[in-house]
């Protein structure tokens, strides 16, 4: 994904980055766990639900970004909350008239993008106090950085709980499918295997950091 | 037990399919209020309340959404409405009860943002429940929702003696025993079958 050259000065290369990688939602900040563990159980759903809560994302993002002068203060969360809840029933309905296959495997985890704690700790932590291109830009990256982490989860319940990658089987018929993982305690394992992961890897990051000053 | 009776409504979101646990609602405070049993037995009471009075707001709602043809609006009206008893409730225990006020802190403005709320009245609209049977499930999902935050808080108080790594600690390690517990609460599944 290349810089949009034409953008204002102030908005960094950070802007959109953060959210994918040093503040991601799912992996550093922890929030928006609920669909991130519920719908992850084959790469297919978590990608469904990573690109619709984007969607979200970069909508509320926006109108909240545009209307942050007319909207009173006391009342802004109810105001974030409803825009939400607009933009959500529009994805909702989308996806029904789409495929109602998948629309069926999500459930009401579409209908709960609403409570996802990710859009509106972002609405009201970034798109309510800058420019629309600014918000535009975060919402895309946090959105980014939440399709990664579900597809993370995703792909490793898909191919150990049932042996396929987006439905193509990979080891044929002999696989013994190792059910727990698309299972409800399956969710919390490889979420809590994939923080062990990024701790150990953030561990020797710094570790290096001070050999270096030390040397 | 009758699929639709009662006690099965009410153990079914209890145990068996838990909301915590087995469908994965309201983790937020469930790993951000786990850490004494005393304050997740307080936070359990308020999502309790709460579940019950929007579970019957939304039963209302729905009933007249449903007769002037306008259901396309459920969700935004559902948000509202939960966010409004929320207020509700934050009053009523800071008039009531100061001391309960500061221990819940800023979890129970959090309650809004609580999927497990809002779940709730998603399922019981979805499953079309009758008003006593939303009761059941409301009160059943509620407990559920208590038990799962009792229970994760007492191994977390005997966690922070034990020794682990250094890179083990924190929230991975809370979603491995929610994992655990989890693993547990399958045994519950066919219970009442």
């Amino acid at each position: 994904m290349a810089e949009d050259p034409r953008l204002p000065a102030q908005l960094s290369w950070d802007t959109l980055t953060q959210g994918i990688w040093k503040e991601n939602p799912v992996f550093v900040m922890l929030l928006g766990l609920c669909p991130v563990l519920a719908v992850t159980n084959t790469a297919t759903n978590a990608l469904a639900m990573g690109l619709a809560t984007t969607f979200v994302l970069l909508c509320s993002g926006v109108l909240v970004s545009l209307l942050r002068k007319i909207i009173p203060k006391q009342v802004r969360i109810a105001c974030f909350i409803i825009i939400i809840a607009t933009f959500v029933t529009i994805v909702d309905y989308a996806i029904q008239a789409i495929s109602l296959d998948l629309y069926k495997a999500l459930g009401a985890f579409i209908q709960l993008i609403v409570a996802n704690c990710v859009i509106l700790g972002r609405a009201e932590a970034y798109a309510s106090k800058n420019k629309v291109v600014n918000a535009f830009v975060n919402a895309l990256g946090m959105g980014i950085g939440f399709t990664f982490a579900l597809l993370c989860l995703g792909v490793v319940r898909e191919v150990m709980g049932f042996g396929t990658l987006f439905g193509m089987d990979l080891f044929g018929p002999e696989f013994q499918p190792w059910a727990v993982f698309a299972l409800p305690p399956g969710g919390f394992f490889v979420l809590s295997l994939w923080l062990f992961l990024f701790a150990i890897l953030r561990k020797r990051g710094e570790r290096r950091k001070e050999a270096l000053h030390a040397a | 037990m009758q699929p639709d009776s009662h006690a099965f409504i009410f153990l079914n979101a209890f145990l068996i399919n838990n909301f915590v646990l087995a469908m994965f609602l309201g983790l937020c405070p469930f790993l951000g209020v786990s850490g004494k049993v005393k304050t997740a037995w307080n936070m359990g009471l308020a999502v309790i309340f709460v579940m019950l009075v929007s579970s019957i707001c939304a039963y209302g709602i729905n009933a007249l959404l449903v007769r002037y043809q306008l259901e396309f609006l459920r969700l935004i009206c559902y948000i509202t409405v939960i966010a409004s008893a929320v207020q509700l409730v934050e009053m009523f225990v800071k008039k009531f009860s100061p001391a309960l006020f500061r221990t819940l802190g800023i979890f129970l403005p959090l309650i809004t943002t609580n999927c497990a709320i809002l779940g709730l009245a998603l399922f019981q609209t979805n499953r079309e429940y009758d008003f006593t049977q939303c009761l059941a499930f409301s009160l059943g999902a509620g407990a559920g929702f208590t038990l799962a935050l009792v229970l994760m808080a007492g191994l977390r108080e005997k966690l922070e003696l034990a020794d682990v790594p250094d890179v083990t600690t924190g929230a991975a390690m809370s979603l491995m025993l929610a994992g655990l517990l989890s693993l547990t609460f399958m045994g519950f599944a066919g219970l009442g079958g």
